[in-house]
């Protein structure tokens, strides 16, 4: 894989970049601020998308792909559906915040201010240069990371192995956690009956 | 791209028969009926003696440890120590189980797989030195605990527990993620070594320095519930299923440790100078957090909450010692020794008490009031005295173990020169001594409410009689496993190898 | 204009980064505070892939998307114990 030096010149376009990431930010303060729960699941989903764009304007399409289908797509599907299940709408009692929200408010103030002063500070560590990354081997390249080549193992091979288990105790937990006790029975007429219990 | 070499792949054996019988207790959990559902209990059992067999001779095969997967998996002494430590803290856990679960009904075989998944987490965490592994490992400990927690999906409390658990789990992993991206782009490398080393060419009071420290450091103080973070921990401990509840406070706090350790002594080591302050802090917080609110609980497993946060501060306490005392001096590795040694100790006593408290669970009494201990000791009454055993261990009074572990912290504090840090500490414990005399004294002395005999399960008195026996010995003969950590830290060989774990 | 540079994303990956904060800290509707989670979890995402291409290797592209795995994981088993959760209760709070 080679990377090329690209000296200083931004390879995105300043207005495109302002829209991406007005966006983002935009969905982001929608996403706590609304009261209806599908509300704020769509102002989610315009946040990733952006995020998204902002992927492929570092030239991270695979990235991008991914957080277009399985963030945007397949978390913010996941989540209106519990929303539907759960029907937690609106919150309508105790008002939307917690009691402590303006000391919560100013102390994330703070802490963004912090992070600002400090990455506004060290732009030395951040230098100016952005290496091109070549954009048609990407996901070849990020597939040799993961998974490796004919006979070898890749470099994270490893934690995408643990990766998998990690997927496998979510589905078993969300199984556990949201079957009906018909479920348990290994004879599937009864597994299979339709349980009137409110779930 | 080279490639692994095949003797790797002997480094991950052990996580990889785990899962094997995790997998494999899924399958058969479909095939038992209800009656039989212990099957599971022993087949992870099972599981866990296999895993333990496979790590002795990784262990023997590979004296000094190896590092294998493109240097992700650092299989160190150290990590073979916590290794067995894990594996003996899911043993524990096992058995205890069975019975309880089998009167809450939820008898499921899937509560052993996330066992099992969460002990492959946790190997994960401890041996892993690739921030990418480590959080992957993190990850799955931390999910098979949420659900864990929540097993008890009839219970409120066990829900909400979970609820709670999960949310601030994953607030703090994301915290965590955060730190660790910023650790990437100081260094361009997601691996320890080069961290440390792209670290070590910083100021370390850089601002970006100390956000990306911080930000790590306040997310896995998360996970081990130091208080100003503790928030969760009494509802969580309170509402999971008890067997749960040892294995959350001993033996994932214990993988909390051993991460820390890792990423502070073993990364991020020249940023002491930056950390050991927060530490500091956090340290005294969480000690007089736990210490004083365990004074006023009535719930057996809100005041062990309460008093694991107040071991947890302790416990940190050795990383002040190991921050500011001379690489390789007496101080540090008295430190070093203290933690691994109190982790061990705690472990132990941590488990029995809890699961003393699971063995009182019957059909119409929870068992988790300081009031339903009353008058064990004529209900059960070896029981009863080991239950004071692991009292006495947890209020750190000689001969029981937990004195060697406070003794090896406080040692290493004075080496360091903190003694009226010592002292603190010293002071916190002896505070911890009436919460636990109250619980001591509701089995000796309070008429019993419940009046027949109480019935223990043959996993139950195995797994506490162990604990038991171990915590007994190590109390009065605390050399082998001195010895062991010694060898774990690789002592006696040069002092600053030895601390990089060669 | 000032070209865009790594500084620029990082300041957007803050802002989303403290606005998740904000979300799981104050709102007391569960579903919103676990999506404020995504919202950190794509702040961690959107550093990794500015400093991927910063440094010119693909191993923050490989982060992300093992965050991007982890995040799904961790919305499956949340979303598990709330439903499980207001199963027992009556209402959505």
């Amino acid at each position: 894989m080679n990377s090329t030096l690209n000296s200083g010149v931004a390879s995105v376009s300043a207005p495109f970049f302002y829209l991406l990431a007005g966006l983002a930010i935009f969905g982001g303060v929608l996403v706590i601020t609304r009261r209806s729960a599908v509300h704020s699941a769509l102002a989610l989903m315009g946040t990733l998308l952006a995020v998204a764009g902002l992927y492929s304007t570092l030239s991270a399409p695979f990235v991008a792909g991914v957080q277009i289908i399985v963030y945007a797509g397949g978390i913010v599907l996941l989540f209106l559906f519990a929303i539907m299940a759960v029907n937690i709408e609106r919150s309508d009692r105790d008002g939307r915040f917690r009691r402590m929200w303006p000391a919560v408010l100013v102390a994330s103030c703070g802490l963004l201010g912090w992070f600002l002063y400090a990455f506004a500070k060290s732009r030395a560590l951040f230098p100016n240069r952005m290496m091109t990354l070549p954009v048609s081997s990407n996901v070849q390249d990020i597939a040799t990371m993961l998974y490796g080549e004919t006979g070898k193992t890749g470099e994270y091979t490893l934690a995408f192995e643990v990766a998998s288990l990690l997927l496998l105790a979510a589905i078993v937990g969300a199984v556990i956690m949201t079957r009906k006790k018909a479920d348990t029975a290994i004879n599937p007429a009864t597994a299979l009956a339709t349980d009137p219990a409110k779930e | 791209m080279r490639g692994v070499p095949l003797t790797d792949y002997w480094l991950m054996l052990p996580m990889a028969e785990l899962t094997i019988f995790a997998l494999g207790t899924l399958l058969i959990d479909l095939m038992v009926p209800r009656q039989w559902k212990w099957i599971n209990a022993a087949g992870a059992f099972i599981g866990v003696l296999f895993a333990t067999l496979c790590l002795w001779r990784l262990q023997s095969m590979l004296p000094r440890g190896a590092t294998g997967f493109y240097n992700a998996l650092r299989v160190d002494r150290f990590a073979i120590f916590f290794w067995y430590l894990f594996l003996a803290g899911a043993a524990l856990t096992i058995p205890t189980s069975a019975r309880y679960l089998d009167i809450e009904d939820e008898h499921d075989g899937e509560y052993y797989s996330l066992l099992l998944l969460s002990v492959v987490g946790m190997m994960c965490m401890a041996a892993g030195i690739d921030i990418v592994l480590i959080f992957i490992g993190l990850e799955l400990t931390a999910i098979s605990g949420y659900v864990l927690v929540g097993f008890l999906r009839r219970d409120r409390r066990s829900n909400k527990a979970a609820v709670k658990y999960c949310l601030l789990g994953a607030f703090s992993s994301g915290i965590v993620a955060y730190g660790f991206s910023l650790f990437y782009g100081l260094s361009g490398g997601t691996n320890l070594a080069i961290i440390m080393r792209a670290v070590l060419g910083q100021n370390p009071h850089n601002p970006v320095v100390m956000i990306a420290l911080l930000t790590t450091m306040a997310g896995l103080l998360f996970k081990i519930a130091a208080a100003p973070f503790h928030q969760w921990a009494p509802d969580a401990y309170e509402g999971a299923p008890t067997s749960v509840t040892g294995f959350l406070s001993a033996v994932v706090m214990a993988a909390g440790f051993a991460l820390l350790i890792r990423i502070l002594v073993f990364g991020l080591l020249p940023l002491r100078s930056v950390y050991t302050p927060v530490i500091t802090v956090v340290a005294i917080t969480s000690m007089a957090v736990g210490n004083f609110a365990a004074l006023s609980q009535t719930n057996t497993k809100r005041l062990l909450a309460y008093s694991s946060i107040a071991h947890v501060g302790f416990m940190l306490l050795a990383f002040v010692a190991m921050g500011t005392a001379q690489l390789g001096s007496a101080a540090f590795f008295d430190g070093f020794k203290g933690i691994l040694i109190y982790q061990v100790v705690y472990i132990l006593m941590n488990l029995g008490a809890l699961a003393v408290i699971t063995s009182l669970r019957e059909r119409n009494v929870i068992g988790d009031e300081i009031s339903d201990m009353a008058g064990l000791y004529r209900r059960a009454p070896i029981e009863a005295v080991l239950m004071l055993l692991f009292l006495l261990s947890l209020a750190g009074i000689p001969p029981a173990a937990g004195f060697i572990g406070k003794y090896y912290i406080v040692l290493s504090l004075i080496e360091a020169g903190h003694r009226g840090l010592a002292a603190l500490a010293v002071i916190f414990s002896l505070i911890g001594v009436y919460y636990y005399w109250k619980v001591a004294h509701a089995v000796l002395m309070r008429a019993p409410i419940e009046k027949e005999r109480l019935h223990i399960g043959f996993g139950m008195r195995v797994a506490v009689g162990v604990t038991a026996l171990a915590t007994i010995v190590i109390g009065v003969y605390p050399q082998p496993l001195i010895k062991g950590v010694n060898w774990s830290l690789g002592i006696a060989q040069p002092p600053h190898a030895a601390a990089l774990g060669k | 204009m000032v070209p865009i540079t790594t500084f620029h994303y990082l300041v957007v990956a803050a802002i989303l980064f403290v606005l998740g904060v904000m979300g799981v800290l104050l709102r007391r509707n569960l579903v919103i505070a676990l999506m404020s989670v995504e919202l950190i979890l794509s702040a961690v995402n959107l550093n990794l892939v500015a400093f991927s291409r910063m440094w010119g290797n693909l191993h923050g592209q490989a982060f992300a998307i093992f965050i991007t795995v982890d995040a799904v994981a961790q919305t499956i088993a949340g979303l598990g114990i709330l439903i499980a959760f207001f199963g027992n209760h009556e209402t959505g709070q």
